[in-house]
């Protein structure tokens, strides 16, 4: 199993010097934001990254990508070596590993046509241009479920749904192997993130998608993921099976986190808060 | 039971814009009794926090159009005066909002912009004296270190001590009514826990009325005694917690319900989700704003239903819907989970 993995993360960490001083920098402190962690997602499979805001979740996924240096640890790639490559020699990897981002607002450039900011990874990677270009941006448009008429729009004129829909399109546009996704559903409405997370879904069978899916919510996280990685404090606290991790949680800090989601039905939820009266 | 403390009648809102006049509050109504949560619940432009805002008179403006009635202990408030409102605001309604790090202002310590809302209301209280009443105030929302901390400034707060400091800054003049806009949305899981579980406690010694909006129904299942249902500005079904969460009525509810994720139950393979996305209010349909993206849809949703009591043996559960509850009964259950579409 372990040579089917796409992704093998190894002893990850990163660590941000904490300067002080004017004219000479000296190194007081060091913030651990990712201390040591190891991860493995098989191919087409999706392993979810949980924890709180400081976690560490998302320094995790900008290394993993190289977009920030490692301290040290290793990134195995479909069985190659990335950690420390440098810019020019992840760019023809760049589009086997694409990003979604949380803020569909923030993450799409105002002044662009929709069909531009699809079509842009082809253009750069070299993949297509004119008429095949835009061939391919209305299909991609399609599979996420625009139409073909919003090539020319510009992103204010979208939902927020619909811009993580946008987003999706940019990062399917280089046919990736991994995707990892930063809390993709988070800034959406509540009957938005079921549609989001349906089409991911989708995606990842029809195009054999690994996900790296991060979230704070555990259940969005449970619903799409095959394991589950939870992070506290820049290390991996737990990992196992989705339903293994939420049903039978071994860490302390995973069975906190577990404890304080709310459960959406009042009979429950006061059965559970009498509990925790009752027992202190 | 008590009477109503805050009454609220036929509560329209609208904006004037260039494209036109957007209602974005359309005949709201509901009665709030103390000790009570209301969860006002709905989607981003449901009109919920408009609804809140406009209680509290801060959606008055030159292009805000605002009827109907709203009420506290009788006093009419729609046609209350501005200072009259600044009074009462703080003083009888309170609110909290989603955001607590733009709520504070970030160059004053946040001890000294409690004193100042408390001195602004009651002149006859000393610097000292409201400097000891925020101290209080800290310590009774679990804040530790209370002396201490009133001298800090609000980047040195954590977002859940800042949204603490916030509802201590709220309680201050031990107001009736609580308004909670969006209180946990910010913060962690196991932070919002702790902030629920600190407006529950707050709700029973103090005997505060709350309102609680959100757009989160596990927020909901654990804090409210009542619920309302808001969509493209009005109210699509009105119940207690649990007729919404067992016996739920209308399919915008059925919805939101089945597109819940949870932890309790085994996963299913997709989940029901509502298609679409919610109607601009400049362009809303004619009759049920819902249906084009309900798949029940028959002829006579086109013309709007009222919002009643549709059930004989839950008063006060009322809903939009045309449906008959028989048929409601049949198609709210999706394979085994409340839902709209059926997995594919």
């Amino acid at each position: 199993m372990a040579t089917e993995a796409l992704l093998e993360v190894t002893d990850l960490v990163k660590h941000f010097p904490v300067k002080r001083g004017i004219l000479i920098d000296r190194e007081v402190d060091q913030v651990r934001a990712v201390d040591g962690i190891s991860l493995s997602i098989p191919r087409g499979q999706t392993l979810g990254l949980v924890g709180e805001s400081g976690s560490g979740k998302s320094t995790a996924c900008r290394t993993v990508l190289q977009l920030i240096k490692p301290t040290s640890g290793s990134v195995k790639f479909d069985g190659q070596e990335i950690a420390g490559l440098s810019r020019r020699q992840m760019r023809p990897l760049r589009r086997e590993m694409q990003m979604i981002f949380q803020d569909p607002y923030a993450s799409l450039n105002p002044r662009k046509r929709i069909g531009q900011i699809v079509g842009d990874p082809l253009r750069r990677q070299g993949v297509a241009k004119g008429s095949e270009l835009r061939r391919r941006v209305s299909e991609l448009l399609d599979r996420v479920g625009l139409q073909a008429e919003h090539y020319n729009r510009f992103p204010h004129e979208f939902s927020g749904g619909q811009r993580q829909r946008i987003g999706i399109a940019r990062a399917l546009a280089l046919q990736p192997k991994l995707v990892i996704a930063d809390e993709p559903v988070s800034a959406l409405d509540v009957s938005i993130q079921a549609q989001i997370i349906n089409l991911l879904d989708d995606l990842q069978d029809e195009l054999g998608l690994t996900y790296l899916f991060v979230a704070h919510d555990i259940g969005v996280v449970r619903h799409i993921s095959d394991r589950i990685a939870v992070m506290h404090d820049g290390k991996i606290v737990e990992e196992g099976s989705a339903d293994q991790v939420c049903e039978r949680p071994v860490d302390p800090y995973t069975k906190k986190l577990l404890a304080a989601v709310p459960i959406p039905d009042p009979r429950e939820s006061r059965e559970r808060r009498a509990g925790a009266a009752a027992g202190g | 039971m008590s009477g109503p403390l805050l009454s609220v009648r036929d509560l329209r809102v609208g904006f004037g814009t260039e494209a036109g006049l957007v209602q974005a509050v359309d005949g709201v109504s509901f009665d709030l009794r103390p000790g009570e949560v209301l969860a006002i619940v709905g989607e981003s432009g449901s009109g919920k926090s408009v609804t809140a805002q406009t209680l509290i008179g801060l959606t008055r403006s030159k292009n805000a159009r605002i009827e109907g009635s709203v009420k506290l202990g009788g006093e009419e408030l729609i046609e209350a005066s501005d200072a009259a409102m600044r009074q009462l605001r703080g003083e009888r309604i309170a609110m909290i909002f989603q955001d607590p790090m733009t709520s504070f202002n970030p160059v004053y310590r946040l001890g000294n912009q409690i004193v100042e809302a408390i001195r602004a209301h009651r002149r006859d209280v000393g610097k000292q004296q409201a400097r000891a009443r925020v101290v209080e105030l800290f310590e009774a929302v679990g804040i530790p270190n209370p002396e201490r901390r009133v001298d800090d400034y609000p980047h040195e707060f954590s977002g859940g001590m800042r949204q603490r400091a916030m509802i201590a800054m709220a309680l201050a003049l031990e107001p009736e009514v609580l308004i909670a806009d969006e209180p946990t949305t910010a913060l962690d899981v196991t932070i919002q826990a702790q902030i629920l579980a600190l407006l529950e406690e707050l709700n029973r010694k103090r005997n505060l009325a709350t309102i609680l909006i959100t757009h989160d129904l596990g927020v909901v299942a654990e804090a409210a005694d009542r619920v309302l249902v808001m969509y493209a500005g009005k109210v699509v079904e009105e119940g207690t917690l649990d007729e919404i969460f067992y016996d739920p009525q209308h399919p915008y509810t059925w919805g939101l319900l089945g597109s819940l994720t949870r932890l309790d139950k085994p996963r299913p393979v997709r989940l029901p989700q509502i298609s679409g996305s919610p109607p601009s209010l400049l362009a809303l349909p004619d009759g049920c704003a819902f249906r084009p993206r309900c798949p029940h849809e028959f002829a006579k949703c086109r013309e709007l239903p009222e919002l009643t009591e549709r059930l004989t043996d839950a008063p006060r559960h009322c809903d939009r819907c045309w449906l008959g509850p028989e048929e409601k009964r049949a198609k709210r259950q999706v394979e085994g989970q409340i839902g709209l579409e059926a997995p594919a």
